[in-house]
């Protein structure tokens, strides 16, 4: 065991029992994964993407770019999780990814011995011939990581919208001095740390806060903040515009927490980074063992977990920082040997320290065993150390992501060999590490001065005085050292996609030479820890290969997220119905009791066809479309667009919104109309009744109304902004049922009204509003049947009982769905919009021409129906279509064919019950100049014949209407 | 030097310090008989195609930040040519071909895994414009097959098909052919390639203004100074509308911020590219096992090039909701491109307003797996002053004619 | 997640707005084809401070033209239609 026996912050009261590839280990609650498994002694816990070789813990939190495991527990998988991130629980099933059988033997770590033949981008290179496809199968089946359960996932996940005056991004010493200085001043905060403990480093590093310990200190002033909102293991992964910020909360241990994972989405008024800095390695040859491990790393699992990562441990360092790992390893024990890359090294009581010494080489197969040390300056001098840890610091890199995100410029700093944040956006205030190397005094003052300078920004002032620490002697410079310059260039760069210093080179040489082209070459950066430790090295080793300032190569983009999220948080609620709601009409539950298959239509929920007792959905819509015709049947249109159009100007208006004239429409009476785009496209087709004189009530497809209402609040706004009209949507305002058959006068006359519904009162193509069984109502006398057809409209809250009514007041009636009311409407040829137009139908098109003739007001589209390809003659037009076989239904979608050539297509096809066969109707070339002539139409590679003929199929003259 | 495993071998005996530059990056000379700016896919295309196929011309491609970098890097490297109308299967499968031989031709594997695309129809009434757009497609010559609901589980079984999805799956359409192809692979490929036949190539050359003479192209302004050349071709994507407002016109295009999105690598879950018409989210799983997806365009203009959270979650819902196997996964990198969406949705190719200027733009949300066709075409302009036969449709003067190519007007959307 | 100025409702969230094209003027339907067409089809696609027409259609549902810097996404400024500009 390498648990220390005594320290840290875990809770040893709490043993937890897990699982790691099949043994059971044990660690404490406040444990990752990554240190329960330190503690056990595991060494290997990964394998490499590339040369799969063995890969332990390097570091401690966000960072880690080796440590990915599975896990399960309860319904919760992670097929790619981060150690070094996830809180140990009871009863964790943990095991290895990218290996076979696992991870200490693995049979794919062959691959690392020809690693000379498959550098950066060798695939590019080879697998050409025959193709890619003959390898590509092996190759992926030996990249990807983790393995995904094929289960839906069935966690939740929730989201929550807010604004605040501060966010403060960082719980460290510098956000949380921010925070308490902005609350002190009465504004409201939001903390956000992706820990579940305040503190951030001070939790590792110690100090004295205010005569306090420093974590204690933190802790007490997060404590005391008034109206905070504090957000604990939660990471502000992502910075969009105008300061609006994606959180991420884990939740799985919140009180009262049902949710797994929660997204905030904060608008912030100010905002304060203090998101720290990341320590990278140093560059090395062999520098990717087990073992190896980040030197803060280190320190975080000696001092927080409590776990001694090694016993002979040798430090290599080219700053100051990793003396505090040092210190805290002697103190746990250990013996220490530090190799200080820079010449004049700090000496420290009690370390063997080395100055000016590098590591040149490492060996170990499945734990590092020795370092070869060697001076800087005479790196072919080794001496072999023997070792369990090498824990490494390259110096630290300021976490500028979301200040880069949001537009922040960077600079590069030669003193603090960083990348600093240069002009920030504007409410931003930067404090603490991601400003470059600071100390606790510093990152503290910077923390209280963001705080004060976000309160000024909204005018309030701070109560608080700035917290003190006791003075700490300077750190000496960094001396950077961005590779070790000998001929061995394994030198890992980015550890977990396998990318050396060799690879750097040769993208160099290639000439992709942009720091955009080495990540894309090489995939430096790319893997699951998005490249945080590997980076800067990156920049660095390609900046000297082609001889140009750090500076200058520059950074590659930082994108959101920061850390990985997982698609289910992000989405949240949105699934199932909630992904897009369907709309119900108010009768909804009485046609599911009548036996009716519902189906989606535009966005609402309706009756497709009405089901009898072993009748098939084919029968049900033959025999309800035959019934209409000979009988009665009742139809809920209740989705049916309303849109109230009223004002002294509803009449000029609309008469330059339709494209049929409207102006003229009677009181009382429905024209039906087009509806145009400017481009002359049909858009949509309805009936529209004149109520008023200066009232009109329009009727748009179920589908269109939202577009229809859009259409007519834009052009009333931009274009004729002096018109006085209003537009109303009362959709949902009214039910609406259609009454359609010879005998539906009869059943129309029995409801007790004071509308008058005698042909001469209410001819066709008229509405009457009234009281209807003691309800405010309309009639009206329309159809889309090509049957007697009355239409009865009560509020909406009676819908469920009119329908109930009027399936009462006759036992001859028949309930009809979308289905059959659908071949109602092609025996007469009335078009569908969307199913028999689309995006290239013109009105002429569809062989609606005398308004354009005859309308002497401009209207919208007009224009556009007199463009050289609008007056084209072979235009697709809108025809009918009997095929030669009367017992045969073409598929809808076919085309017409000419010497191989398409000609058009089948918009609609179906058996019509009225005709004893099969019926279509569609849009041709020409097609009303080839009337009479036999086509061939093609499907799925078979042909038949059909004839075309005129749309209408039924009842040319239109009787029925007045029969 | 010739890639292929031998050399790869030899290298690897000799440290791999032996491969000569991909390209090279030599300063630009004073005068060109033909420049091209924009050195994304399509203008590199342009430049080895006019190089190969009209050789003895001096040619350079200027671009203004690193070769690849606009779209051509950006995007999530669809390749199908399953369209509507016959004059768009006609050059989208002319790119298609191209494709199936590019690696041989350019000597650079750009990865072209034909594993087929699948577009899911979730209603009666898809199945219907899928009937028509497949029949379509076939008299077009284009390799489609129809296909049932039970059919589609069996090419993807992680698809939702519980009871009462919201979207059900009634079925759909394939094209084999199709599939994903290295978008890196094909700029840098064709890079390599044309500077072989002599073209420079100038990474970091912003073109600033053009010298008109006569409403005529005499040369470009750039950072690097001034470029004369009597033919100009431009292939700017998203900035066409800026550099058509250096010449002097607009254009029918407006820029917007398309996002796409990797999670974190898994093993194999997917084998073909899948589209839902009704989430308008597609997905593809990477070689790497990233899973690859978008959808569409954010919501307004934009040449900000950075994503935006309430369209990056529609499209993640989106895909969750067609795969509720992959919550669990997580979001790796999120990123926008700039594209240049033209009217109807369909490219532009042809003379420009400007005497010598010919534009190759308005590819929008799909101009990748166009890449082969658009340099070639652009190639024959540039050459020849005159349209290919596969161009001459998409010429700029079909918006006068009203002879549009609404592509999605043609899958029945009215807009 | 841009931050609009409604100027009718004051600032509210991107979702609740939607994008309505660049303001045009409309010709009368006497122009030839090349004006109707690029009335209908061009656009000034500006990179940079762009005039802009959104309607806030999940708020008042008013329309009004924006100003906004299409690199930066800046608001400018916001007018409600007929305001002096
Ligand atoms: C997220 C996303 C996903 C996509 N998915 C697909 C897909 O799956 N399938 C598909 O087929 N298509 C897809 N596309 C579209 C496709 O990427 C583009 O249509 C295609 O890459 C365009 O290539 P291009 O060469 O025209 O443009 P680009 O690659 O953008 O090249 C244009 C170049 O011009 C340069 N430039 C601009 N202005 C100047 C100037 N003044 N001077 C010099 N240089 C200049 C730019 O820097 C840029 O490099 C997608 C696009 C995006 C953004
Ligand atoms: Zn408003």
């Amino acid at each position: 065991m390498r648990r220390l026996a005594a320290g840290g912050a875990i809770d040893r009261t709490r043993p937890l029992g897990f699982i790691w590839e099949g043994r059971k280990l044990s660690g404490f609650a406040g444990d990752t994964i990554a240190s329960a498994l330190l503690a056990n002694g595991i060494g290997v816990i990964g394998r490499s993407f590339k040369y799969h070789r063995p890969r332990g813990v390097y570091g401690a939190w966000t960072e880690e770019p080796n440590a990915i495991v599975d896990v399960a527990l309860g319904a919760r998988h992670d097929p790619n999780a981060r150690a070094s991130l996830v809180p140990l629980e009871a009863g964790m099933v943990v095991g290895g990814v990218n290996a076979w059988p696992n991870v200490r033997r693995d049979a794919l770590g062959l691959i690392d011995l020809f690693h000379r033949f498959i550098p950066a981008g060798f695939y590019y290179k080879t697998f050409k011939s025959p193709s890619w496809g003959a390898f590509e199968t092996r190759i992926r089946a030996m990249a990807g990581l983790g393995v995904m359960r094929p289960e839906p996932d069935r966690l939740l996940y929730d989201t929550r919208h807010v604004e605040t005056d501060v966010l403060v991004v960082g719980g460290g010493a510098a956000g949380v001095a921010a925070a308490r200085a902005a609350a002190s001043a009465g504004l409201g905060v939001m903390l956000a740390d992706d820990r579940a403990a305040w503190g951030g480093v001070l939790q590792a590093e110690g100090g004295v806060i205010d005569g306090m310990e420093a974590a204690a200190w933190a802790a007490a002033a997060v404590g005391e903040m008034r109206g905070a909102t504090l957000l604990g293991r939660t990471t502000v992964f992502g910075a969009y515009d105008h300061n609006a910020f994606g959180l991420l909360e884990q939740r799985r241990d919140a009180a009262g927490g049902w949710a797994e994972e929660r997204v905030w989405l904060v608008r912030a008024r100010q905002v304060v980074l203090a998101a720290g800095a990341i320590e990278r390695p140093l560059v090395f040859p062999g520098n990717d063992r087990p073992g190896i491990m980040s030197a803060a790393a280190v320190l975080q699992y000696v001092r927080h977990y409590a776990v001694l990562p090694g016993r002979e441990v040798v430090i290599a360092t080219n700053n100051d920082t990793a003396y505090a790992t040092a210190a805290a390893l002697v103190a746990a024990g250990a013996s220490v040997t530090v190799a200080d890359a820079r010449p004049e090294a700090p000496g420290r009581d009690g370390l063997r320290v080395r100055a000016g010494c590098v590591p040149v080489g490492t060996g170990g197969r499945h734990g590092v065993k020795w370092v070869d040390l060697a001076l800087r300056d005479a790196l072919s001098n080794r001496e072999r150390v023997r070792c369990d840890l090498l824990a490494i610091s390259g110096g630290w890199s300021p976490s500028v992501h979301l200040h880069s995100q949001a537009g922040g410029t960077l600079r590069w700093d030669d003193a603090a060999a960083a990348f600093l944040p240069g002009v920030a956006r504007e409410g931003w205030h930067l404090a603490g590490a991601v400003t470059g190397p600071v100390g606790l005094g510093a990152a503290l003052g910077q923390g209280h001065a963001a705080g004060v300078a976000a309160a000024a920004a909204l005018g309030r002032v701070v109560h608080v005085a700035p917290p003190e620490t006791p003075a700490r002697a300077v750190e000496a410079p960094i001396g950077a050292m961005w590779f070790v310059d000998v001929a061995d260039r394994r030198q890992w760069i980015d550890f977990q996609n396998d990318v050396t210093l060799g690879d750097v080179a040769l993208a160099a040489r290639e000439n992709y030479a942009s720091v955009e082209h080495l990540k894309r070459y090489t995939t430096l950066g790319m893997a699951n820890d998005q490249g945080k430790t590997s980076n800067i090295n990156g920049i660095a080793a390609l900046a000297a290969m082609t001889g140009r300032a750090i500076g200058e190569v520059g950074t590659t983009t930082f994108r959101p997220p920061y850390v990985p999220v997982s698609l289910g948080a992000l989405a949240g609620m949105r699934h199932g119905r909630l992904f897009a709601p369907i709309r119900e009409v108010p009768a909804a539950a009485d046609h599911l009791a009548n036996g009716a298959v519902m189906r989606e239509y535009g966005g609402w929920r309706r009756p497709a066809a009405y089901l009898r007792i072993g009748e098939t959905v084919a029968a049900a819509i033959a025999r309800e479309a035959a019934s209409v015709r000979q009988g009665v049947g009742l139809f809920d249109g209740s989705s049916l667009g309303k849109i109230e159009v009223a004002g002294p100007d509803a009449a000029a208006f609309l008469n330059v919104m339709f494209y049929n004239e409207v102006a003229n429409l009677k009181v009382g009476r429905l024209r039906y109309c087009l509806m145009l785009r400017e481009t002359g496209v049909v858009f949509d087709d309805g009936v529209v009744a004149r109520l008023a004189a200066e009232r009109y009530l329009l009727s748009p497809s179920s589908s269109h109304t939202e577009g229809v209402l859009a259409m007519l609040r834009a052009w009333q706004q931009t274009e004729f902004p002096a018109m006085r009209v209003v537009f109303h949507d009362v959709t949902a305002a009214w039910a609406t049922f259609a009454v359609s058959g010879p005998r539906a006068g009869v059943l129309v006359g029995r409801l007790s009204s004071d509308i008058d519904i005698g042909d001469g009162a209410l001819p066709h193509m008229a509405v009457a509003e009234g009281v209807i069984e003691g309800l405010p109502g309309r009639i009206a006398r329309v159809s889309f049947t090509g049957e007697r057809g009355y239409e009865i409209s009560v509020p909406a809250r009676h819908g469920a009982a009119m329908w109930r009514h009027l399936l009462g007041l006759g036992e001859d009636v028949t309930l009809y769905g979308i289905e059959a009311l659908s071949v109602l409407r092609a025996e007469k040829g009335f078009i569908l919009i969307g199913t028999d137009t689309d995006g290239m139908t013109l009105p002429a098109d569809l062989g609606i021409t005398a308004p354009l003739r005859n309308k002497a007001v401009d209207f919208v589209g007009k224009r556009s129906l007199l463009t050289p390809d609008a007056l084209r003659a072979d235009r697709r037009q809108f025809v009918g279509v009997l095929p030669e076989d009367p017992g045969f239904v073409p598929a809808v979608g076919s085309h017409a064919m000419v010497d191989g050539r398409s000609v058009g297509w089948v918009t609609t096809s179906c058996h019509s019950p009225a005709l004893g066969r099969s019926i279509g109707l569609g849009m041709i070339e020409g097609g009303r100049g080839r009337i009479g002539e036999t086509m061939e139409i093609f499907h799925l590679g078979k042909t038949s014949r059909a004839v075309i003929g005129e749309a209408c199929h039924f009842d040319r003259a239109g009787e029925r209407l007045h029969g | 030097m010739r890639y292929s495993a031998l050399s790869l071998v030899r290298q690897g005996l000799a440290g791999q310090t032996g491969w000569p530059q991909a390209w090279r990056s030599p300063s630009p000379r004073s005068v060109y008989d033909a420049v091209i700016v924009g050195g994304g896919g399509h203008g590199l295309a342009t430049a080895y195609y006019l190089a190969k196929n009209h050789p003895r011309r001096r040619i350079a491609v200027l671009e203004k930040g690193w070769l690849g970098g606009g779209n051509t890097g950006r995007n999530t490297t669809i390749v199908r040519s399953n369209y509507f109308f016959p004059e768009s299967a006609a050059i989208y499968d002319f790119a298609l071909r191209l494709y199936e031989g590019l690696s041989q031709d350019l000597d650079y594997n750009i990865m072209l895994s034909q594993r087929g695309i699948l577009m899911m129809g979730h209603s009666e009434h898809d199945m219907e414009l899928m009937t028509r757009s497949v029949n379509a497609m076939l008299l077009n010559g284009i390799d489609v097959e129809l296909l049932d609901a039970a059919q589609v589980r069996a090419e993807v079984p992680l698809l939702n098909f519980e009871p009462g999805a919201r979207y059900e799956i009634h079925g759909g359409f394939t094209q084999r052919r199709g599939g994903i192809a290295r978008h890196d692979a094909v700029a840098w490929g064709y890079a390599r390639a044309a500077s072989a036949l002599g073209v420079d190539i100038i990474q970091g050359c912003e073109v600033t203004g053009f010298d008109i003479v006569d409403g005529r192209v005499a040369g470009v302004r750039t950072g690097l100074g001034r470029i004369a050349a009597g033919s100009v071709g431009l292939c700017a994507a998203g900035h066409s509308g800026v550099l058509a407002g250096m010449a002097g016109f607009t254009l029918p295009i407006q820029s917007y911020a398309l996002q796409a999105m990797v999670s974190e690598p898994v093993k194999p879950v997917l084998d073909t590219v899948v589209m839902s018409a009704a989430t308008g989210m597609y997905v593809s799983q990477s070689d790497k096992g990233e899973l690859v997806f978008g959808a569409g365009l954010d919501l307004y203009p934009s040449y900000a090039q950075r994503g935006n959270l309430p369209v990056e979650r529609d499209v993640i819902a989106g895909m969750l909701e067609m795969f509720p196997a992959f919550r669990r996964l997580k979001l790796l990198r999120a990123w926008a491109g700039l594209v240049d969406v033209c009217w109807d949705y369909s490219p532009i190719i042809g003379p420009a307003p400007v005497g010598g200027m010919y534009l190759n733009c308005g590819w929008g949300t799909g101009g990748f797996k166009a890449i082969p066709a658009g340099g070639w075409m652009l190639a024959h302009l540039l050459a020849t002053g005159r349209h290919h036969p596969i161009s001459a449709p998409f010429d700029l003067g079909r918006f006068t004619s009203g002879r549009l190519i609404d592509e999605a007007a043609g899958a029945g959307i009215a807009h | 997640m841009l931050r609009l100025p409604c100027p009718y409702c004051g600032e509210r969230d991107e979702p609740e707005f939607r994008f309505a094209g660049e303001p045009a003027v409309r010709p009368g339907s006497d122009v030839g084809d090349a004006v109707w067409a690029a009335y209908l089809y061009m656009r000034s696609n500006e990179k940079g401070p762009h005039r802009e027409v959104w309607s806030h259609a999940g708020g008042c549902g008013q329309f009004f033209l924006l100003e906004r810097d299409t690199v930066s996404h800046a608001v400018l400024r916001a007018l409600r239609p007929g305001e002096a500009s």
